[in-house]
């Protein structure tokens, strides 16, 4: 499998504390992989050097073979991210806004490209509704509109589904799994919840103490290390570290 | 045409906000104004109570027309910079491929399209109302212009760059840098009568060289050109120097974390 993200002993420290202690791993096309592990295990700091919005120590990032450190705007073209701690500038319109982000990320024919994911997130009467007054789960369908104009090859979304229903993000997922489906992208996911990543994720990466303890397919690693389910193991990494990269 | 994109996404963003609330088209119309019909007022009236016959509507009524272009490309800047600390944008903006250059382009061409209006309202302000005619100045309006632009740039991305480094609370250092700058610029006085410490830091501002080239016009004297030059040069260093300066904070703020985290909470 061709891959869209490559990590190479990625590290970054703030001040004396580890966030990220050199982790390495790749995102294939058409996988969609998971980030799992407790508040303050790294995940959000390894989305953010991804981002080039956070400069690592040391270690490397390619996507699609791109060095984000020498060619940070060539990278960042086929990259975009949703994320729950970032929504986009209440001030502007759910339109107004995918045309400004449209047009940061250079997409070709805009407004037929806007009017595609309106109708795709079922965004159609707030078109000119002024995102700041949308409900979390309204913001986070127009994230993940955004997240889609440029139809990257690496997709990052940081806990997409927090503040959705279940139905809304049910059909999230199944959205994001017809993306990774055509096999137009890798997808790099964060979140807490297990159902969702047994639901969506093909591989998961358990992350602790800034490093990868675990990797695998979810379906199959709880048993491999003997807890029932993969919220036990979650609880069990997180609780008492394992030897780091156990499969 | 692909570099400029992100030029006019910049741009178009604030477009929208001008379009969205009439509050943000006050500090473009309403303040210029009002500093017109002021000093207007008053430089009519020092002409009528004056003895000597000098004309104050070109000295103090000119003078506090360009110092107020100066402001309004100045505050532009910054002033567009300051929408994305108030919106939380920096995350999606600079997680996009937006480079510093191509932002620093839009906030530039933003506050340009918003000064030029000002400065259009001045001007049709002062002359209709009080018959300021830019024809005294002559060709020397062109280099008093770009002075003060190139150095109200300067000063903008210099702000914006402080702003950045000290996090959402040093807003506060962008509103008030024109009034600090106005007494050594010798904005109504010429410098010479200022103390020589003041002198000194007059005759580092780019400013300074326009509004002692007004006065001496205004006297019958000729274009001070080479005078002209060093200010005009002066400004050119200040807005490669800001601009580095930007990219620098830049750096640093995608190093240490501050971008990522950028909030009122987490800096400053």
């Amino acid at each position: 499998m061709q891959s869209v993200l490559s990590i190479k002993e990625l590290r970054k420290a703030y001040g004396g504390k580890i966030a990220v202690d050199g982790i390495s791993f790749e995102v294939g096309r058409g996988e969609i992989v998971g980030l799992l592990g407790p508040n303050g295990a790294g995940k959000t700091t390894t989305i953010n050097m991804v981002l080039g919005v956070l400069e690592p120590d040391s270690g490397s990032i390619e996507i699609e073979g791109i060095d984000l450190a020498a060619s940070r705007a060539p990278a960042l073209e086929r990259t975009n991210f949703a994320a729950v701690y970032a929504p986009l500038p209440g001030n502007l319109t759910v339109r107004q806004n995918l045309r400004v982000f449209g047009l940061l990320y250079g997409v070709r024919d805009l407004a037929e490209r806007i009017e595609a994911l309106i109708g795709q997130f079922e965004l159609e009467k707030f078109r000119d509704v002024k995102c700041g007054v949308l409900s979390s789960g309204e913001q986070t369908r127009v994230a993940l509109a955004k997240a889609m104009l440029n139809q990257p090859h690496l997709l990052l979304l940081d806990e997409p589904t927090a503040s959705l229903d279940p139905v809304a993000a049910r059909e999230i997922r199944g959205r994001i799994r017809q993306f990774a489906a055509s096999g137009a992208g890798g997808v790099l996911w964060t979140t807490h919840n297990m159902v969702e990543v047994l639901d969506v994720c093909d591989r998961v990466l358990f992350l602790s103490h800034g490093r990868i303890m675990l990797e695998g397919d979810p379906k199959t690693l709880p048993q491999q290390h003997g807890q029932p389910t993969l919220e036990e193991l979650f609880i069990a990494v997180a609780r008492e570290p394992l030897t780091p990269k156990e499969t | 045409m692909t570099w400029l994109r992100p030029v006019i996404a910049v741009m178009l963003r604030y477009g929208y906000l001008l379009r969205g609330t009439p509050a943000r088209w006050i500090p473009i119309f309403a303040w210029v104004g009002i500093d017109m019909v002021l000093w207007g007022f008053l430089t009519k009236y020092l002409n009528s109570v004056a003895a000597s016959g000098f004309n104050f509507v070109p000295a103090l009524l000119g003078a506090v027309l360009l110092f107020d272009f100066f402001t309004r490309v100045m505050q532009g800047v910054a002033g567009v910079f300051l929408e994305d600390v108030w919106s939380r944008s920096f995350l999606n903006l600079f997680a996009s491929p937006l480079t510093i250059p191509q932002y620093l382009t839009g906030l530039v061409a933003t506050s340009t399209m918003t000064s030029l209006i000002s400065l259009v309202v001045m001007l049709v302000m002062a002359t209709a109302l009080f018959g300021l005619s830019f024809f005294i100045y002559g060709l020397a309006l062109v280099p008093f212009l770009m002075i003060l632009f190139l150095f109200g740039v300067a000063l903008g991305v210099f702000t914006a760059a402080m702003v950045l480094r000290l996090g959402p609370s040093a807003e506060w250092l962008v509103w008030p840098v024109p009034a600090i700058i106005s007494p050594f610029a010798g904005v109504f006085y010429p410098i010479s009568i200022l103390p020589h410490w003041m002198q000194f830091i007059g005759r580092l501002l780019p400013i300074s060289y326009v509004f002692e080239g007004l006065r001496t016009i205004i006297q019958g004297g000729t274009v001070p050109w080479t005078a002209l030059i060093t200010g005009g040069g002066l400004a050119v260093m200040y807005v490669l120097l800001a601009c580095w300066f930007f990219r620098r904070v830049f750096r640093h703020a995608v190093r240490t974390g501050i971008l990522a985290r950028y909030s009122a909470e987490s800096v400053g």
